[in-house]
């Protein structure tokens, strides 16, 4: 389980998050929507270590996470598939999926798991010697998902994995966090497309400029007049 | 022909010690985007290093430990003046450079006093042999072969290890690199001991040919290897060795076509080329850089399909 509290972390001069908190329990998919700014990459960046906080704390099973060191924090169990996809271009996809493990020493178990990986997303094994700066972009999410996978982590962080992707490859990447989710893995999600991330979502929150507004589930919160004004497009 | 030949023959020499010189500038520009200034110095100080300790031990000491305390010299510049401006400006890190390339020469002036310091005499290598009727050093014949066998083991290590496929991650994107769990500082290290050492192994063979060191003996080669990694596209190591042995072989030619030009005939006297052999690899750099500022290899954006 991860649980934040109290984080604030101020980022080039401004309040990125003002004092959040919020529960992500293990084997649950839970979603952080909001506007453009309003914090949710910050979150998980944080949670990576890829930002310093300001104060506040971030256990994992119970262990402080700020501080720690980036492969720490991945060793740990947290992976983190990052906002515009960011494949190594020019290493080829198997490689990507391969530095994906980087952490992982037990050889014959990461062969199992490309593999998996293969069977998750079949296009990606087509693509295997191909160079991951040509595929497509939803061939290139693919990967990031997967190059995330391959670290074997509890908690895998998606950040906007639907960004300029055409409607059909987002609903298969979305049934592919279910499959994921169904497996044991723990999902947290930062979205902007709201309705598909609170349809998919267990627990949910909005975050507005730094603070979080609203949570609960998924389903309260579609059905939630406010959210559904500000983030889903529909009038009451 | 014949004339050519002793003129091509140390090209290719020279030019193979420039290209040991020229990967460690385009590998460390491969990942911090930065011109390590100081490794034309880096290069100098391998080889007072040798001259001091051949002085005191035998050479199967003195080479070894010469490379090893070039490579803590690499290691220990990057961690010193490189790494604590890991997020400042790139131009902080450029003049941080530029200092510690003044540094080194004025430590080392220091030391030495700027006198001469006369290279010691290395058995083997510097011995004469006789190749098509041309006479030569055997290391004339020997700095090719190495360069060209170095290159393709770190070609080698790029892009089939571990460490390889992190360095290549970390040249495009630290940050994604970090999420994948690579220590990004042992990476970057890793590229200064690597540099590090070939410009060792590269000044071993670059002295033996040269009456002595001066604190400044390294800028000149220094910079030439550096004009070597521009025109084959700076981040791209065949790039940079291939830049390097063209260099190599033009300013062998240029030294030598007095003579040539003399003994075939086309002149009755000397015009004095030779004196234009270093500015020769200058223009050299403006050229590429108004034609092809990327140099031979440089990076090429990739096309999506």
């Amino acid at each position: 389980m991860l649980r934040i509290k109290d984080l604030t972390v101020n980022y080039g001069g401004i309040n990125a998050l003002r004092s959040i908190s919020l529960d992500v329990p293990d084997g649950k998919i839970v979603t952080l929507i909001g506007a453009n700014g309003a914090g949710k990459s910050t979150t998980l960046r944080t949670i990576s270590g890829l930002v310093k906080a300001a104060s506040g704390s971030i256990t994992w099973n119970d262990q402080e996470l700020i501080g720690k060191p980036i492969d720490s924090i991945v060793s740990s169990g947290i992976a983190m598939a990052p906002e515009g996809r960011r494949v190594f271009a020019d290493l080829t996809t198997l490689e990507n999926l391969r530095i994906g493990a980087y952490l992982r020493t037990d050889k014959d178990q990461i062969e199992k798991d490309i593999e998996w990986v293969y069977s998750l997303f079949p296009r990606l094994k087509e693509r295997s010697w191909q160079y991951a700066g040509t595929l497509s972009g939803g061939e290139q999410q693919m990967l990031a998902v997967g190059r995330a996978l391959m670290s074997k982590p509890k908690l895998l962080m998606l950040d906007e994995p639907s960004l300029g992707l055409a409607p059909l490859v987002v609903q298969d990447i979305f049934k592919i966090i279910r499959v994921l989710n169904e497996q044991g893995v723990t999902v947290l999600l930062v979205e902007q497309n709201a309705n598909m991330a609170l349809k998919i979502a267990d627990l949910a929150y909005v975050l507005e400029t730094g603070s979080i507004t609203l949570s609960g589930s998924g389903e309260e919160l579609l059905t939630n007049p406010q959210v559904k004004e500000a983030y889903l497009g529909k009038k009451n | 022909m014949k004339i050519l030949l002793p003129y091509i023959l140390s090209g290719v020499s020279v030019g193979g010690q420039y290209a040991l010189i020229a990967i460690g500038y385009t590998m460390v520009y491969g990942i911090l985007r930065l011109i390590n200034f100081a490794h034309g110095d880096v290069f100098m100080v391998a080889g007072l290093v040798m001259v001091y300790l051949a002085a005191s031990t035998p050479l199967y000491i003195a080479i070894p430990a010469t490379i090893l305390i070039t490579v803590a010299l690499g290691f220990t510049i990057e961690r010193v003046a490189y790494k604590p401006l890991r997020t400042a400006p790139r131009m902080s890190v450029m003049i941080s450079a530029i200092g510690v390339s003044y540094l080194i020469q004025n430590l080392t002036l220091y030391i030495t006093g700027g006198l001469n310091k006369n290279y010691p005499e290395i058995p083997w290598i510097s011995d004469k042999i006789t190749i098509f009727g041309t006479t030569t050093t055997r290391v004339t014949l020997i700095t090719p072969f190495l360069t060209v066998a170095l290159c393709l083991i770190l070609v080698w290590i790029i892009n089939h290890t571990k460490i390889g496929m992190a360095m290549r991650a970390v040249s495009k994107d630290f940050e994604t690199s970090q999420l994948m769990g690579i220590r990004i500082n042992s990476v970057i290290s890793a590229t200064f001991v690597i540099g590090s050492f070939l410009a060792a192994v590269g000044s071993v063979l670059f002295f033996t040919n040269y009456p002595g060191i001066v604190p400044t003996s390294g800028s000149m080669p220094g910079l030439k290897a550096f004009v070597a990694a521009v025109f084959g596209g700076i981040g791209s190591i065949p790039g940079a060795v291939i830049g390097a042995f063209i260099i190599g072989i033009c300013e062998s030619l240029i030294k030598g076509l007095d003579t040539i030009l003399v003994t075939q005939g086309v002149m009755a006297s000397p015009f004095g080329f030779a004196t234009f052999s270093d500015a020769f690899t200058f223009v050299l750099l403006i050229v590429i850089l108004v034609f092809k500022p990327t140099g031979l290899f440089g990076e090429k954006q990739t096309d999506k399909v």
